[in-house]
């Protein structure tokens, strides 16, 4: 006979074990690698924290630019998203009527489909060689390819905004369902025009849907290093490209650790933010 | 002032021009497994199933293709069952760490992947594991969580915990309580779960580039073939076929949900 009490320590072991091992510890093991001077001797032998590696990131204002720029990038391509996912999100809410459940499906079913193939299809289309110039070039519209399509910052911005609209229109959505329909009959019988409707009733129920989208959108792009390595060239490079350097072609761990933990912390602290700004569990519901 | 009917078109305009340019790569990849030349450039050559027919002589390809499918399956249970103790612990059970163990569990949603990936890298280096699809697995499990968790909770969290006491005073055991009464309850969200994780699983990249060694899944091999332009049509015809698998997956996974 099992009862309930024993039953709670035999679910609470696996999932604990689990994320302790595999999400806790490696995380804490780079906290600790950041604090080692170089990677001589034994990985696991015991050594003196230093914090040369942070003295060194902070001497190289580069890291710094970069690190600026890609909260940048994480910037814009969250405020696009989220501005061009909320004509769809109202258009589903209160246009779409009984076909909203298959328009949302139809809209969703491309971001279930694979990142990288449509990252892959979209260079297909903007190379110098790729489907939009060879087309123009075809149809005679243009007599050289435009090469400025590819392989720079800002098709990595077009890229990233495109692949996150869909997911932007998620938590905006659940705001806008939630929102009373009485509500606006009440701001028309007390003589509210439908532009006014707009701005005093539903622009403001809608905000928490846009902040989550925003967050929703800005902190995995704040660590994106794949989307650049695809079509950023190397102009286009970000902050998880120069982490993922020094793990691989450079082989600095100590350094590439203090890297990400400088990001893992901005992340956190963004995170903890958001929380403060959007009732997630009221969103949820 | 523009009418409601001009308003509709508008909105409905928009929404069906982002639709259809969210659809064009997905055509154009369509197309382009169709088309006899190599070069993936207009006009089109001509219309082909040679690729397809490759595909299954391509020994690499498939290989990467199975990895996927053992990595996702795998993960995708590991996760899911993780997951509903989570939920349970968490809509079921009054502790003091509650909201601390629901934090842990969707953390992995807020720490970026290339963060977790190198962490990742570090423990299995430090503790002379071998790169392989296991740790990819591992890997997929943690980042797959915090969506069987949500979509388990959710689900508890709608029913009535009365239920169980109801079976437990009956003389239920508590395992006799989660077989019969819990389990069925939950089960089409377990499903839904679980074909989120596989579909999170399958098409993951971030994470598989520093942890697969040298047995990679589909979209690390994927990546390493981007550079050979005459094995790219091969690569694009599986990677059509997949894209109907997932999406299969996704649309079966949206009606299991819709059953509750």
């Amino acid at each position: 006979m099992l009862d309930r009490r024993s039953a709670f320590w035999l679910l609470l072991f696996p999932p604990l074990l689990w994320l302790g091992l595999f999400l806790l510890a490696p995380l804490a093991l780079m906290a600790a690698f950041s604090f080692r001077a170089d990677l001589s001797g034994e990985l696991l032998q015991a050594w003196t924290p230093t914090l040369a590696q942070y003295a060194r990131l902070a001497a190289v204002g580069s890291y710094w630019r970069l690190l600026g720029v890609s909260a940048g990038v994480a910037l814009v391509v969250a405020v696009s998203a989220t501005a061009l996912a909320f004509p769809v999100a109202y258009f589903l809410a209160f246009r779409a009527g009984a076909r909203a459940g298959l328009y949302l499906t139809l809209l969703l079913i491309p971001f279930w489909t694979s990142y990288l193939l449509r990252v892959m299809a979209l260079k297909l289309m903007l190379g110098s060689n790729g489907v939009v110039n060879s087309f123009l070039l075809y149809l005679g519209v243009i007599h050289e390819p435009i090469a400025l399509l590819l392989y720079n910052r800002f098709a990595v911005v077009l890229t990233l905004i495109y692949v996150w609209i869909p997911f932007a229109a998620l938590p905006i959505l659940a705001a806008l369902q939630r929102i009373d329909l009485a509500l606006f009959e009440a701001a028309a019988d007390l003589g509210a025009p439908p532009p006014a409707q707009f701005w005093r009733v539903t622009a403001p129920l809608s905000l928490p849907g846009l902040f989550a989208a925003f967050f929703m959108v800005f902190i995995p792009t704040v660590g994106e290093y794949v989307t650049p390595l695809l079509v950023g060239g190397s102009q286009g490079m970000l902050y998880g490209n120069i982490v993922q350097d020094f793990f691989t072609k450079a082989a600095n761990w100590p350094f590439g650790a203090a890297l990400s933990m400088i990001m893992l912390v901005g992340t956190l602290a963004l995170a903890a933010l958001a929380l403060r700004v959007v009732d997630l569990r009221q969103l949820l519901q | 002032m523009t009418s409601p009917r001009a308003r509709f078109s508008l909105l409905g305009g928009y929404y069906f021009g982002l639709v259809a340019l969210l659809y064009l790569p997905i055509a154009i990849l369509f197309l382009f497994s169709l088309n006899s030349g190599t070069l993936l450039s207009f006009p089109l050559r001509g219309f082909t199933l040679d690729w397809y027919t490759k595909l299954f002589a391509a020994d690499a390809v498939l290989r990467a293709a199975r990895n996927s499918l053992v990595v996702a399956t795998g993960s995708s249970f590991a996760a899911t069952v993780l997951g509903a103790m989570v939920a349970l612990l968490t809509t079921r059970y009054e502790f003091r760490a509650k909201n601390l163990l629901l934090a842990l569990a969707v953390l992995p949603l807020i720490v970026p992947f290339i963060v977790l990936g190198v962490a990742l890298l570090l423990l299995f280096n430090v503790f002379h594991i071998e790169r392989s699809l296991w740790t990819v697995g591992i890997a997929h499990t943690v980042v797959a969580l915090p969506y069987t968790v949500l979509i388990v909770t959710a689900r508890l969290a709608g029913f009535d915990a009365h239920l169980e006491e109801a079976a437990m005073d009956l003389g239920a055991d508590y395992l006799t309580t989660i077989r019969r009464v819990i389990f069925p309850i939950i089960f089409p969200a377990l499903v839904s779960a679980w074909l989120t994780a596989f579909t999170v699983s399958f098409d993951e990249f971030a994470l598989a580039l520093f942890l697969a060694g040298t047995t990679p899944t589909f979209p690390v091999y994927l990546f390493s073939q981007l550079r050979f332009a005459n094995r790219l049509p091969i690569m694009i015809a599986l990677a059509v076929l997949l894209m109907l698998g997932t999406l299969t997956l996704v649309i079966l996974a949206e009606r299991i949900r819709r059953i509750e």
